[in-house]
């Protein structure tokens, strides 16, 4: 049972890296109905220029780790991954908005593609070790469950900023707006609704989480390097598809739900099924309920 | 224009020409030998270090006049530590480099893949450090100058059961390389034979971020040691994770763990953990010494174990040249000549000479190869202990 309990505490921390990551697909989508699939190299991306942030800072050299400084660290990398989604969405998907969906799509792909080879070109093919932003420690949950501080500031850290996120879209004018164009953009332009700014924000929060999700990575798992985001973006967008695509409490249950199965596959059955999983559960979805946990059924005028 | 256009451009011409023939003239005089290896990517330093073993040999030798008057050339390919990049780099050395011998791999995954096309091409390859015993079985060209996996689970076996009088053991192996694969087969195998039991076997892939469920499980079946017959990222990694979780048991590991970042990654998780390495670099033995400090000298680094067998690699290739120059001048010739049927016979002869090597003595010890074209050698233990390195015994074969 205390093994049960271990592989549930290190699920939900690795989920909530799913979930932060399926947040920025799910807001695309709801958007733009387009896959972004380049989101998991923007998490990439966010993961060095963590790295990079905290090695200019002097982490472990000539400062202190400390939660401070892994704050700064943190909102640097969202920071410079904003104007990155911003970046991606101006020169990219920008000029192709009005052709067909395909056309967006092998867009995505394409933008994902250079990311990937820009990441080997730029940071080297060489795996790098981030920098202990945070002295590690380990914390006794119950008899025999132990998780790391590094692993409650991802949990912490993932809640906080998906209830932003959440209060963010239902609180404010710009959440309102955004969820405007998603309900229907042109509509929402004939009330008067920028439009183009609303998605311009939508895409920079969106790689803003997926840099925070890259950061909290490099934290409990050091090992970063620019292939990185192949895999965690392909079971971000099942998490996504799996919470209802288009919703963002979906995502969060999704990103969750992705990384307790993950532990529990690895854990019972075999770490050969580790990444067969997500596509198991992308299939069930899709065969017993394609709208996801969360999402509503539209019929779809043909 | 016009004019000086016509009177230069003969005078271009000729000095093109001029330029392609001493070009030529000049290679010819050289023994093209290629060298892939992982130059970056996930097994980085295994390529570099390998390199630099490589580089410092042959350079030396070129500095003292050669073989026969000739120099060797090494070119050098980046796999990425892959293995189709590792094919697509061999195949591009032999056909179109034109190279005579090749040298590489580290990971047996990667030997593997390069070897057959050595093999089809008549071509010598030494690998200095895969113990696959698959490698050498490809073919006849094909060599090592390292002790095989079978030999290695052996001692590391006897070591944790008659050194370290541990019963219980546990396996983690990555299910992805042929290495490890093999190495945790060899290793269970013969502990079981001297009575120990294995509690858990699980595995994980190269490049997987995250070992705790298979840690979890490992440490529900309490275990004495674990073995991780993996590469040193990942080594790193899994012994962080496995402290993390409160297992505490130490970890023994194979020549994979060879890396000056091992400990950079794992910081303090693998003090208490040994390991086996080809060569101890406080040897007495004044080869090795020369060329540690040789190595330091122009690397500014201390040569691992994978640095000296790359080292060890240039030298029996090299000698196997030079007994070729002494007893064959026209098939030396071959060797630095256009690609023909003589060079074809040159680098036969080149082979075999290779297959003959016996007591050539290098720095990982007298290197003899046996009828299976393997190098029969002693291994080195190597303890961890407050994030370095110390001796701890020799195992004879």
């Amino acid at each position: 049972m205390q093994e049960f309990f271990q592989q549930l505490a290190n699920g939900v921390a690795w989920g909530s890296i799913y979930a932060l990551i399926a947040l920025g697909y799910t807001m695309v989508y709801g958007t733009l109905r387009l896959i972004n699939f380049a989101h998991g190299d923007v998490y990439m991306v966010g993961a060095f220029a963590a790295y990079f942030l905290a090695r200019a800072l002097g982490v472990g050299t000539v400062t202190e780790a400390s939660p401070l400084l892994a704050a700064v660290v943190l909102l640097g990398s969202m920071a410079i991954c904003a104007l990155l989604g911003i970046l991606i969405e101006l020169l990219a998907y920008r000029p192709v908005r009005r052709s067909s969906r395909l056309t967006a799509l092998i867009t995505a792909i394409g933008v994902s593609l250079f990311l990937e080879n820009f990441g080997i070109r730029v940071f080297g093919a060489d795996p790098k070790f981030f920098p202990q932003v945070i002295a590690p420690r380990t914390i006794t949950l119950a008899e025999g469950v132990l998780v790391t501080n590094h692993q409650i500031t991802v949990v912490v850290v993932s809640i906080v900023l998906m209830v932003a996120l959440t209060l963010f879209i239902k609180r404010t004018r710009t959440g309102k707006a955004m969820r405007a164009v998603a309900f229907h953009r042109d509509a929402a332009s004939l009330m008067g609704i920028p439009v183009d700014r609303i998605i311009t924000i939508t895409f920079a929060i969106g790689s803003a989480l997926a840099a925070a999700a890259g950061f909290l990575v490099g934290l409990t798992n050091p090992k970063i390097e620019p292939l990185m985001g192949i895999m965690p973006g392909i079971k971000a967008f099942v998490a996504a598809v799996l919470g209802g695509i288009g919703s963002v409490p979906g995502a969060m249950i999704g990103g969750l739900l992705m990384g307790i199965s993950e532990y529990l596959v690895v854990g019972y059955i075999s770490s050969t099924y580790r990444d067969a999983i997500a596509f198991v559960i992308l299939i069930a979805v899709l065969l017993i309920r394609p709208a996801g946990l969360l999402g509503r059924n539209v019929a779809e005028k043909v | 224009m016009v004019r000086i256009g016509r009177i230069l451009s003969p005078a271009v011409f000729t000095l093109a020409v001029f330029l392609l023939f001493t070009g030529c003239a000049k290679r010819e005089a050289e023994i093209k030998v290629g060298e892939y290896g992982s130059l970056t990517g996930s097994t980085a330093t295994f390529g570099i270090s390998s390199k630099n073993g490589i580089e410092l040999f042959v350079d030396n030798l070129n500095a003292s006049g050669g073989i026969g008057g000739k120099k060797v050339h090494v070119l050098v390919e980046d796999d990425q530590s892959r293995p189709e990049e590792a094919a697509t780099a061999v195949n591009k050395l032999i056909a179109q480099d034109g190279v005579v011998a090749v040298l590489g791999e580290v990971a047996s995954s990667r030997s593997l893949a390069a070897a057959p096309i050595c093999q089809n091409a008549g071509v010598p390859m030494i690998s200095p450090s895969s113990t696959n015993p698959k490698v050498t079985e490809i073919g006849d060209h094909i060599f090592r100058v390292c002790y095989i996996d079978p030999f290695q689970g052996m001692v590391i076996a006897k070591f944790a059961r008659n050194t370290l009088h541990f019963s219980k053991g546990a396996v983690f192996r990555d299910n992805k390389n042929d290495y490890s694969v093999g190495l945790a087969n060899y290793f269970t195998e013969s502990f079981k034979g001297m009575g120990g039991t294995i509690v858990a076997d699980e595995s994980y892939s190269e490049g997987d971020q995250d070992f705790k469920a298979q840690l979890t499980n490992i440490k529900g079946k309490k275990p004495e040691f674990i073995f991780v017959p993996g590469y040193y990222t990942e080594v790193g990694l899994i012994a962080r994770q496995a402290r993390e979780l409160g297992l505490t048991v130490p970890m023994l590991g194979g020549d994979g763990w060879v890396s000056d970042r091992l400990l950079e990654i794992a910081q303090d998780a693998l003090n208490g953990s040994y390991f086996v390495n080809h060569y101890y670099e406080g040897d007495p033995n004044p080869i090795v010494q020369s060329f540690v400090q040789s190595y330091r000298k122009r690397y500014n680094a201390t040569p691992d174990g994978l640095a000296a067998l790359a080292y060890d690699a240039a030298g029996v290739l090299t000698n196997a040249m030079r007994q070729l120059s002494t007893q064959d001048a026209n098939a030396f010739e071959a060797l630095s000549g256009p690609p023909n049927a003589d060079q074809k016979a040159a680098r036969t002869r080149l082979t075999t000479l290779i297959a003959a090597t016996k007591d050539f003595p290098g720095v990982t010890g007298r290197i003899s190869l046996d009828e299976h074209r393997n190098a029969v050698k002693p291994a080195v233990f190597l303890g961890i202990e407050k994030r370095s390195y110390k001796f701890v015994a020799t195992v004879e074969p």
